[in-house]
């Protein structure tokens, strides 16, 4: 596909007619880091950074979500009849999300868009948004993209590429949606010739600064219960202390809850992202928690993301290496360092008292 | 404070040795730079794991509560207080506990440091006062002291308050220093000024509990924020429960709170939570004279009465 070039004042006008046409997201300033904001009239999303501090996914997934509304009021003629919350499903752009929070709609989109179950809230939203990425030119040290399945460069999920370089940008269209973005934004000088080698330089560039790796390539032939007995997880969970942070960075984990709320004689049915870190995730009706202990909840983070999903869906693990949980994590709980454990382990080699016993 | 990792090694692996303790809990070097990891060993081999410098900044009384343990445990100041707290409230005995005491001298902010950089910090170096930050393309040197967590800067008891042997000196205790300047600043405010104050601070909580997990006075087997029947506090980001959740988790800490930091410092979106715990540390030192974690000799204010109780707030 052609490269269109950007200059910098024909970028503030694009931006500006898109905002006619989508709501419009960006990462903005917030209270010393950056976040998925929307833009409003004359702002435009930062184009110098690493990563936002929470994940994009908020986009089409919001933390809490109405889904109903309901009335207890007996002399009404619609009590108790679950009425559906209109939502606004216009059209909305996400300008400068990173490759590796693209691949994350792709995976979740395994979860709310299958065969058996279409989410509407999720599909709708997420097919009334056009991402529109940022290539990374300096990922940072904790970015293990590579081993997950993208890479700085990366184009899965993503309908437009950007590429800067020094005060240019340069824009590749990768599907319909991301054509139709541009055509609205009014951006359409050819790049010259020569700009596609280049940007095939920057892209080795960048891929050469991932320091990060994972190694996933054994993950698959594990023994689902060989990995779930390791040794190892008392000792590599005990600093945890059971936050949800590293599930609510993540671009990739979708676990949500369905609370009803009551003020009076009206209420709300919503949804809000649930943690698998919690006890509360799993505690049953009776008080019996088949997750009682803290390891038991960290195993099951790791056990999903790196042995569940791969072994169902067959296409690599459930992450994408933005390595938000890393940067996050209040105790220094590390994917990577959990990672490589489970892909190595090997019981007979393991002189722990699982193997023997 | 890093020569301090030598005679932590030391002390740990000879208790192991000995057999005194059944498990070790310190600190190992994390994967990313300010970032260390709470540990625990058992073998006297793996003493060489733990290290000190001045990203030690969880608490590990945290990793203690209702253990059965004989353990030997890593303490600086702040941690020596909770773990007196932790004796008075039962959740741990003395007789369980060798304190390994650590006179510290403070430790940095992470969200601070990290704030002051646009670029990411990708290595950490730290010599006597001095703090080396560096990373692609940049390098700066700066004073420990004026990259110190809020708490340490005000802190006034470096010192652990109870110990079994020390890794090093005691350390000068801060004098001249005002721990609550910043609740005066709040105190001063009108009430719209307060409420759109604590507004903008919990703007951005994500509710993750991360503040909450990382204290030692959390361990409630099922906290208000959990229950359901009845639901004291809804799950949703409507600003009503992010405020319940906020003050009642202050509340709950009156009394107890050793202004340790960690809930600051566990924040991963930089919440100033100590903000609502602090105010109710001065207040229980105004009221009642009382400095949670001092000693295990006395009942905590608000778990004991006495006549000349201040009393002008009931009208």
């Amino acid at each position: 596909m052609n490269l269109i070039q950007i200059d910098a004042q024909s970028w503030a006008k694009g931006i500006e007619k898109l905002k006619a046409v989508y709501r419009t997201f960006g990462p903005k300033k917030e209270k010393n880091d950056l976040e998925f904001k929307e833009l409003q009239a004359g702002e435009l999303p930062e184009l110098h950074f690493q990563n936002t501090r929470m994940s994009p996914k908020a986009l089409v997934y919001p933390q809490t979500q109405a889904m109903f509304t309901y009335s207890l009021d007996e002399s009404r003629e619609d009590c108790r009849i679950l009425k559906e919350v209109k939502r606004d499903e216009k059209p909305q752009a996400a300008i400068g999300i990173r490759p590796c929070d693209a691949l994350a709609f792709k995976l979740v989109q395994r979860n709310f868009d299958s065969r058996e179950y279409q989410d509407v809230y999720w599909i709708n939203a997420y097919e009334a948004t056009t991402l529109v990425g940022l290539a990374c030119d300096h990922p940072c040290s904790t970015c293990f993209c590579t081993s997950a399945g993208t890479g700085p460069f990366g184009e899965e999920g993503l309908d437009v590429l950007l590429i800067q370089q020094n005060d240019t940008l340069y824009a590749k269209a990768i599907t319909q949606k991301g054509e139709s973005l541009i055509q609205a934004a009014g951006w359409k000088s050819a790049a010259a010739k020569d700009a596609a080698g280049n940007m095939d330089a920057l892209k080795t560039k960048a891929e050469s600064e991932i320091s990060a790796f994972v190694e996933t390539d054994k993950l698959k032939q594990k023994k689902i219960m060989e990995i779930y007995e390791a040794p190892f997880w008392e000792a590599e969970t005990f600093s945890c202390i059971n936050c949800g942070t590293c599930t609510f960075v993540c671009p990739t984990c979708w676990c949500f809850d369905i609370q009803d709320e009551t003020h009076g004689k009206s209420g709300v049915r919503m949804r809000n992202w649930d943690t698998c870190m919690s006890p509360l995730f799993t505690i049953h009706a009776s008080g019996h928690n088949p997750r009682e202990h803290k390891y038991e909840r960290v195993r099951q983070r790791f056990m999903h993301k790196l042995k569940y999903y791969v072994d169902k869906y067959n296409d690599g693990i459930q992450c994408v290496g933005c390595g938000r949980c890393i940067r996050s994590c209040p105790v220094n709980i590390d994917i990577r360092k959990i990672c490589n454990k489970m892909n190595s382990f090997d019981p007979q080699s393991c002189s722990c008292e699982v193997a023997s016993s | 404070m890093t020569a301090y990792t030598d005679k932590i090694r030391q002390i740990a692996s000879k208790l192991l040795t000995e057999g005194k303790v059944d498990m070790v809990i310190g600190f190992r070097k994390g994967s990313i730079p300010m970032m260390n990891q709470p540990l625990f060993i058992k073998t006297p081999g793996e003493a060489q794991e733990l290290i000190w410098d001045s990203h030690c900044a969880l608490n590990l009384a945290n990793y203690v509560t209702n253990r059965k343990e004989k353990i030997g445990i890593v303490a600086k100041g702040c941690d020596s207080r909770n773990l007196v707290t932790h004796i008075i409230e039962n959740k741990i005995t003395r007789e369980q506990l060798h304190i390994i005491g650590v006179p510290c001298t403070g430790m940095v902010d992470r969200h601070k440091v990290s704030a002051m950089i646009e670029a990411e910090i990708t290595a950490i170096e730290e010599s006597g006062d001095s703090i080396k930050i560096s990373g692609n393309g940049f390098s700066k040197e700066l004073k420990k002291t004026e990259v110190l967590q809020e708490n340490c800067a005000g802190c006034t008891h470096r010192n652990p308050v109870i110990y079994d042997e020390l890794v090093g000196e005691l350390v000068p205790e801060q004098s001249g220093v005002d721990p609550y300047a910043s609740v005066r600043e709040v105190e001063s405010m009108s009430p719209e000024e307060k409420w759109n104050y604590f507004e903008d601070l919990i703007s951005n909580c994500i509710r993750c509990y991360a503040c909450r997990n990382a204290c030692p006075l959390c361990y409630c087997p099922t906290c208000f924020v959990d229950e359901s029947r009845p639901q004291w506090v809804g799950k949703s980001q409507d600003p009503t429960d992010v405020r319940t959740f906020h003050l009642l988790r202050a509340y709950h800490c009156a009394g107890r709170c050793s202004d340790c930091g960690a809930c600051e410092r566990a924040c991963p979106m930089g919440i100033k939570v100590r903000e609502f715990t602090k105010k109710l540390n001065k207040d229980c030192l105004e009221l009642y004279g009382w400095e949670a974690g001092l000693t295990v000799d006395a009942r905590p204010a608000l778990d004991t009465f006495k006549a000349d109780d201040p009393q002008d707030f009931i009208k």
